[in-house]
Formats: C-alpha cells, structure tokens, sequence
C-alpha cells in the first residue's frame, strides 16, 4: 500500500480551495445575462387561491417575466413527484394528491409557492413580487399530527381521506400479539420523534439556462444526485430530454438529505430560462430555507416491549403517525415505512416484531429524509424501550442489553433485514471502558455533594446503509434502483481521473476515492482527479444519501478498477514478452515473475495508449473502464454511544460532561474522515435531543423560521466527543466498508435523552430537552413530588 | 447611487453602489470575491465575516458605503501569497471543514479570536467566542482543536517576527 491508501488519515484535498475561499458553489456562479427569480409564497397555512393580479408587478422596473401554475399547466411541465409507492395493509396504493411547482387553485402551508417574478436584478424581483396581489380564501388548516386523521379535519388532498396517505404495516401481528400474552413484563413509552430543520448552511440555490443555439438546457443546482434530478426534470417535468438536459451540482454546502429532492424552486428556473430567454437565478434565504427546505423526522410513537421471567425479549410492537407534509417530497414516502421499520430490531434478538405506520398529509412545509431518515426514529424506540424496560426490571441497562444482543451471523430479523456481520458486545465493551462506567455510581455521588443530578445513557443503535440492493428495493416500492457507476479513465502519463456518481457535498470523496485508487495501482493521489456532479461528464449515478458512498459507490470504483488492472496486465504481459499468467502486479508495479522484467503503472498506461507491442485485433488500444455496481445487501454499521450528563435542578441547564462513541463501520478508508463524519451526526443528534425543533402554531405559521427561533447546536452547546472503532469488515462489498455518514445522528439523540431521564428519576421527557423542559420535568420527579 | 472606496486585500477598489448595498454584496457582486458566504438572513451564522480595520464584523450586516475609506480583508486575503496563513493550515491539517461552507467566515472569526484572546487561548474561551459562527457539518471537535493549533502557531509566528 501506498502512504496514501486505504486506512490512511490522509489530510483532504479538497480543503486547499475551501480554507482560501475558492470553492464554487452555485450562488458563487454568474452566468452572462442572467437574470433574478423571486418567489410569491403562500402566507397561508391553507387557502384557496382566487386570483393572482400580477398587472401591478408587470408594470415594474425590470421585470422579465411573471408565471403562476396556469403558465406551467399550460406548458404541460409535470408536478413534483414522490418516488416509492407504498401500500396500505389493505392492499391499496398510497393516496397522494397532486404536488404542482406552483400551486393551482389551492396553496397548502406556508411557504407554498404562488408565482415566480424574474427580473434585471435581485432588488428588482423582491420589489415587484412585493407587488403580486393574491386573493386568497382562507381555511382551516390541519396542523396536528395527532389529530389529523380524525372525523371531520381540514382535508389537505381530496385524493387521501382523513389524511391519511397510507395505513402500512410490517412484521407479523399474531406472532406479536401471542408473545405479549405469555410476556412476564411489559414495558410501554409514548414518544415524540420531534419535527427538524435540516439546515445546511450553504441555502439551495438554482440557475437554469436554456441555449437556443443548441435547444438544450443546463441547471446549475444544490443537489446530492444532479443524474436523478436530470431524470425526473426530464421523465416526469417534461423539461427536456436527458439528451438536451444537463444536470450541474458544483460545491454544494452541506445537504443531510435535505438536497436529495426535486424542489419547485429548481423545476421552475430551468423551465422559465426558456421563457423569459436569458439564464434564471435563484438562491434561497434562510427564511425561504426553514419554509421550504423539507423537513425531518415528526413521529407520533406508542410502543412496547415484552420480556420474559429472565428479561429476555420476545416481542415488540409498535404504532406510529408519521407526518408527511403537505405533499408527498421525492422519496417520502419510504423513510417512516422501509427504511424505518426495519430497523426496530435494534441489535437484539427479537422473536417477533409488528410495526404500524400511518402516514399522515397536514398543512405543513413537506417532510422526507434528513439525516437517518427513519433509522434515528427507529433507534429513538428501541433503545427508550430497553433502556427503560432495563430500570423497570431493575438491570444494569449495560447488561439487559448485552443479555439480548445478537451474537451469530447472518442474522435473520423479523423485520426483512437480514444482518450480515457484527460484534455488538465488543463495541459495548470498550465503550463501557473508555466512558469509565464502573465508577459511574462515585461521579453520581460527588455530583449530588454539589446539588447537581448525573446521568449516563446508551443508545446501542444499528443502521441500514450502503442503500441499497435494486432488485430488493424494487419488491418494495422504489421507483429507482440503487447502485452506483464509476469510470476510471487512465491517461497515457499514467494519471488516473475517476468519474463517479456518488456527488460529495463535505464527505471528502475527492480525497477517499482517490485513497482507494491510489491503494489498487501504486500511484499518489496527486495524480488522481475525481470528477463528480456533472451530467455531461459523468453518465449516470445515483447520487449521494443513506451512507451509501463509500459501500456502493467505492465499490463501483473497485469493480472498474479491476478491469483497468485486468487490461493492464494483457499490455504489460506483451510488451514484457511474459505470458498473463505470470505477471504480477504490486505496489504500482507490473513484474514477469522469476524474470527481471518490470514495468510500472505509468509505462504500462503509455503502452496501451501507443499500442505498438500488442495486437489491437486482440487488445484494444487505450486504458478505461467502467462499472456499475449493485450491492448484494445493505450494509448494518452499528455501535454504543454512551451520553453522561449532570443536571442542573435549580436551572434545568443540562452539561453534556462525556460522549464515548465506539462504532464498527467496517473497514475505514481515512480515519480522519470518519471520525469527522461521526462529530457531526452526534452535533445533529444532540441538537434533536436538546436545542431543535420545528414549531407550527394552530394556525400553521412556522414560529421558527430563523437562527433566531429555532436553536441550531453552537460550539459551546456540545462536548468534545471521545470515538473509537471496532471493526468487523462488511462481508456485502468487495472493501469491507459498512458507511459512517448517519450513525452519530441515530445514536445520539437516544443515548442522551436515557442520560437527562437517569439524572432526574423518571422517564417523562419530550425531546428536545430545553432547560424549560427539563426543569418542569425535575418538578415532576417522585422524589420531588414525595418530599412536597 | 453613491460612490465608495475601500482598500479589499491590499487593493483600492472605487464603486458606485446602491446605497442599499450590503458590504457582503459588494465584495461577492461588484468584486467577485465569493469566498465570503451568506448562510442566513439574521446576522446569526457568520458566514459572511470579514475583517474591517483588523476587526471582526458580519459583512451581511454592514452596507458598503459605511466601509468608506477603511481597510477589509477576507478569507482570499488572508494568505501571504502561496503561504497559508497559520488559521488556514490549521484547519486543514486538523479536519476542521467538511462541505467548506462556513469556513471562511469560521476562519476569519477564529483569527480575529486569537488576536484578542492571545496563543494560548483555551478550550472553553474559544468554544464560548464561537457563539456568533454556525457549522453544521463538523460538530466543532475538530474546528476547536485547529484554532488551539492554530492560535499557536499565530503566537510562534509573531515571535519569530519579533
């Protein structure tokens, strides 16, 4: 291997454009004669739309042009579209209502969009969208996810009665039900999964551009998977053909799910660069970004756990409301369904599970994947469950869960998942070690000298990731499959570009990828270029979500640059005069065995280019090769994450005092990077569990719709967090790699709200756990309520 | 419309700007210095910092015509030609960004951090200055472990100087 390989903490080399402030991300783009869109936004949770006067805003400085959903009907440009058909248990296919780029006849939360304005310059699009004049009839909105599917609620869609988009369930209800019948103890919670903002700093940002010239259109857009935009800007909106639509995601500042989807914001530029005839640029304000943005998370959950006389666990069950919006976003449908019930096994062997799922429309800003996307809500119910079944039945929580841990592989759960390799005892172990847990009762002790309440909490989460096999994902629902391409393009010099479809928007692909290459042909990866997010240049790909980058996407790499490696041996066997067989090829260099003759890489890369010492009738000149790659499974990362926190009873203030995380992510390309990866989703857990939370009034107003309102993690909010890895290497791709993206925002948010519900003695404690919160909850403790 | 004039990274520039000019508009716009970002709309997230006179400020939050005459650098300043400024070395070296978008701003504000909290700043100082910058990528570990290592490296440098 080389210093740059596989398992090497290489420093990234991507940051030398970031840290100097040249990195281009798509507000940093110009283009000639580009022009400025501002959007009319419904201030209405719910209303219908009577007349839209524009003739005020026409008439003003440098419009270009003023459209509303009459203009893109009359140009047939299709709705946005969700991409995963779930069915009901009855049978039936999701009732979902149409979702137009903008709103025809009725806007259905705030934020919803009316009409677009375009003009010479910013300024001028804000002041003559100040001037739309929209007639709107106000109704009630349905804002409460508990009662949206009551008799008698505001209807969002007529296509979905009582709201209800579907009725789902997983897992087998007779098992279940038999089981808690026999069960010695029941543990039951009631749980909140609190509504998100995602919140990535870099706010979405469109340009479309239409060439008369060429009849082709290109979108410059904040987007993790620019080759699905294209498909569906291209399939469903009718834009344009794939051929004469290119798709271009540069720099893109953080996604988290959040610029997975086809938003109308993007859909309405590039078909309006056509009609006003000069290139259209949009860029989101925060405002615009909390309206719009979908949201994430935003369950209802009752659930419950039997145990037997020895606390061994034989069924779970659980019942969940899952708010949807007000439409169905690009994928969902999937994440309170597929990639949430699935993983209610935990790391535990469970008998029997039956899950339910209600997914529900309301007058709120869409809902999809954030960050986890259904594997954090997943995680939230087991590990309350266990965590609260162990102090119910007066167990170390560290030991009930060891007691039910899964301990041999493959593991079938009753749940679909079929878990493939873990060592989820030798994670707790050294968790249980680095957090120094056996003198856990001495710091609870010196914490009450001082007045003060100390608590620990686990949260011993599994993920699904490396999403995700096609043909398996297809018997569920998925309108795509979920593989991955790569094209490794050798040069005649020997330098190596990579073109893939993953899209990198802070996970460090142009480092780890180039990592991998520079381990399988023994060059530095200076001289290897990663080429990403851009249609024109890269075929086809499926983008960049559910920790499926380096699992899927690497492993695409790995599959071309067999064939590379394949093809290069063939050269250098005939110009060495060596037969295939008998050439080795180490460390970047091709040898005749028990000969003297060696090529390196480079020299073989000039030959096959020059072609003159091989026959072409049976070697083909040049050195590319593609690969699609499909994954066999998904990948199972798991890990403990064990919160310690000390609570403050006069104040509710809680102090994170130590986070230890110790996650088996398989082989590990950079450390660095992973560990980074993992600082990062426990910021975002922590922020679920402690500081965030997306708020409608009654009347659907999102009351926080800024960094004044909704309380993003600070520096000083969070810890400096200890991580360590076991590894158990994935057996499902050809690297061993089970993905790190996600995990620190499925374990955390679990691990500290057990933590704050240890401190002050009971389990009543709704997320996120503000000092407010906290403190009305230590007001409510048995000893408290015992000593008044 | 006014005119203004302000010397950006060593440079004087002369404008005339809409006097309802951001100074974050006028450096990304009129110069095309699109290194110093916009993250929100309510001075909160310190995408945009830049120095003005030495100092720290948000620069969504100060209209150009106000820098009239003073002097700003931003993160395209900051390095000495091809020598990275010990703030910019230390927030690759320690994996201090992950999508890149608010470093700019984070480095600014780190710099200026050190300047008035010295070398040896510690933990808690630079956890708490960092209130008026948002990340939301690295959970600040690593940006709070690179300005210790890079405040360091500011105090070497300046004693070197002197």
């Amino acid at each position: 291997m080389t210093a740059t390989g596989i398992g090497a903490s290489v420093r990234r080399t991507e940051d030398h454009r970031f840290i100097t402030g040249k990195g281009q991300y798509v507000d940093d783009i110009n283009r000639p004669g580009q022009s400025y869109a501002v959007f009319v936004r419904s201030p209405h949770a719910h209303a219908t739309l009577k007349k839209i006067d524009i003739s005020a805003a026409e008439k003003a400085p440098g419009v270009l042009g003023i459209y509303t959903g009459d203009d893109l009907a009359a140009d047939k440009v299709g709705g946005l579209i969700c991409g995963w058909l779930i069915h009901s248990k009855d049978g039936s296919p999701m009732k979902a209502g149409a979702h137009p780029a903008l709103a025809q006849g009725k806007v259905r939360y705030v934020g919803d969009h009316v009409a677009v304005v375009i003009a010479e310059t910013l300024a001028e699009a804000r002041d003559a969208a100040e001037l739309v004049a929209v007639d709107y009839d106000v109704l009630a909105p349905c804002v409460d996810l508990a009662k949206a599917q009551a008799n008698g609620q505001p209807q969002v869609h007529a296509e979905a009665p009582n709201n209800t988009v579907y009725a789902w369930h997983l897992g087998d209800k007779a098992a279940v039900d038999a089981a808690f019948a026999q069960a010695k103890h029941v543990t039951k919670i009631d749980l909140v999964n609190n509504r998100l903002i995602p919140n990535a700093m870099e706010p979405r940002a469109a340009i479309g551009e239409y060439d008369t010239g060429q009849g082709g259109f290109t979108l410059y857009t904040t987007s993790q998977n620019p080759h699905v935009a294209r498909l569906v800007l291209s399939a469903f909106n009718g834009i344009a053909p794939e051929n004469k639509l290119r798709v271009i995601a540069p720099d893109v500042g953080g996604g988290f799910g959040s610029k997975i989807f086809i938003y109308a914001e993007e859909t309405v530029c590039i078909w309006a660069a056509k009609k006003v005839g000069r290139p259209v640029k949009w860029t989101a304000d925060r405002t615009e970004a909390f309206l719009s943005d979908a949201h994430g998370r935003d369950h209802v959950t009752t659930a419950e756990l039997a145990m037997d006389a020895d606390g061994k666990i034989l069924a779970l069950r659980a019942n969940t409301k899952a708010n949807l919006g007000a439409y169905l976003s690009t994928f969902a449908s999937s994440v309170p369904t597929y990639l949430y019930a699935p993983l209610l096994s935990g790391q535990y062997n469970i008998p029997a599970i039956y899950c339910e799922v209600d997914g529900v429309y309301t007058n709120t800003a869409p809902v999809d994947a954030y960050r986890g996307a259904g594997r954090p809500e997943a995680t939230f119910v087991v590990e309350r469950l266990v965590e609260v079944a162990a102090r119910q039945l007066g167990t170390d929580p560290a030991e009930f869960r060891r007691k039910n841990f899964i301990t041999s592989f493959p593991h079938e759960t009753p749940v679909i998942m079929t878990y493939d390799t873990g060592d989820y005892d030798a994670s707790m172990r050294k968790a249980l070690e680095m957090a120094d847990y056996a003198n856990i009762g001495k710091r609870k002790a010196e914490s009450a000298k001082q007045g003060k309440l100390r608590g620990v909490g686990f949260s011993a989460y599994i993920e699904a990731c490396g999403i995700a096999p096609s043909k398996a994902v297809g018997s569920l629902g998925a309108g795509v499959g979920l593989w991955e391409s790569a094209e490794v393009r050798v040069n005649p010099v020997g330098t190596v570009e990579v073109l893939t479809g993953s899209h990198s928007h802070g996970q460090g692909h142009e480092t780890t990828f180039a990592q991998l290459v520079s381990h399988r042909l023994g060059i530095p990866i200076e001289q290897i270029s990663i080429v990403h997010g851009d249609t024109d240049k890269v075929q086809m790909g499926m983008g960049t979500y559910g920790s499926r980058s380096g699992a899927v996407g690497m492993s695409a790499i790995s599959k071309a640059l067999d064939k590379v490696v394949a093809k290069a041996t063939k050269v250098a066997s005939r110009c060495m005069e060596v037969p295939e067989t008998e050439v080795d090829f180490t460390d970047g260099v091709f040898s005749g065995r028990g000969t003297n003759k060696s090529m390196a890489f480079g020299e073989v890369a000039l030959q096959a280019y020059v072609a003159h010492k091989f026959d072409s009738s049976e070697i083909e000149p040049g050195l590319k090769e593609g690969a699609f790659y499909d994954p066999k499974n998904f990948t199972f990362p798991s890990g403990v994450h064990i919160a310690e926190v000390e609570v403050d009873p006069e104040t509710g203030v809680t102090r994170i005092d130590r986070w230890t995380a110790v996650d088996d992510f398989g082989i590990l390309i950079n450390p660095m990077i992973v560990e980074g990866q993992v600082h990062g989703g426990i910021a975002q857990g922590i922020g679920q569990a402690m500081l965030e939370n997306a708020v409608y009034d009654a009347n659907g107003q999102l009351l926080t719709a800024s960094y004044m309102d909704y309380c993003m993690p600070r520096a000083d909010d969070l810890p400096s967090f200890d991580v360590a890895m076991t590894t158990t290497a994935c057996p499902s791709n050809p690297l061993g790699i089970k993905g790190c993206g996600e995990a620190g925002a499925i374990a955390a948010p679990a691990a500290l709200i057990n933590a704050i519900t240890d401190a002050i003695g009971h389990e009543n404690l709704a997320m996120p756990a503000t000092p407010q919160t906290v403190w009305r909850a230590v007001q409510k403790a048995p000893s408290k309520m015992a000593a008044e | 419309m006014a005119t203004v004039s302000m010397t950006v990274n060593g440079k004087t520039v002369t404008k005339t700007v809409d006097s309802r000019r951001l100074l974050v508009e006028f450096l990304r716009e009129d110069l095309r210095l699109t290194g110093t970002h916009v993250g929100c709309d309510t001075s909160q997230c310190g995408a945009c910092v830049v120095h003005v006179d030495g100092r720290a400020i948000k620069s969504c939050t100060a209209l150009a015509l106000s820098c009239e005459g003073k002097t700003v650098t931003t993160i395209e300043g900051l390095a000495n030609g091809a020598t990275l400024h010990p703030m910019q070395e230390a927030f690759r070296e320690h994996h201090a960004l992950q999508c890149g978008y608010c470093t700019p701003g984070m480095i600014m504000a780190s710099v200026d951090l050190v300047q008035r909290n010295g070398p040896g700043v510690d933990e808690h100082t630079i956890r708490r200055e960092l209130d008026g910058n948002i990340c939301r990528c690295t959970g600040y570990h690593n940006i709070v472990k690179a300005i210790a290592a890079g405040a360091a490296a500011m105090g070497s440098v300046r004693q070197a100087a002197e």
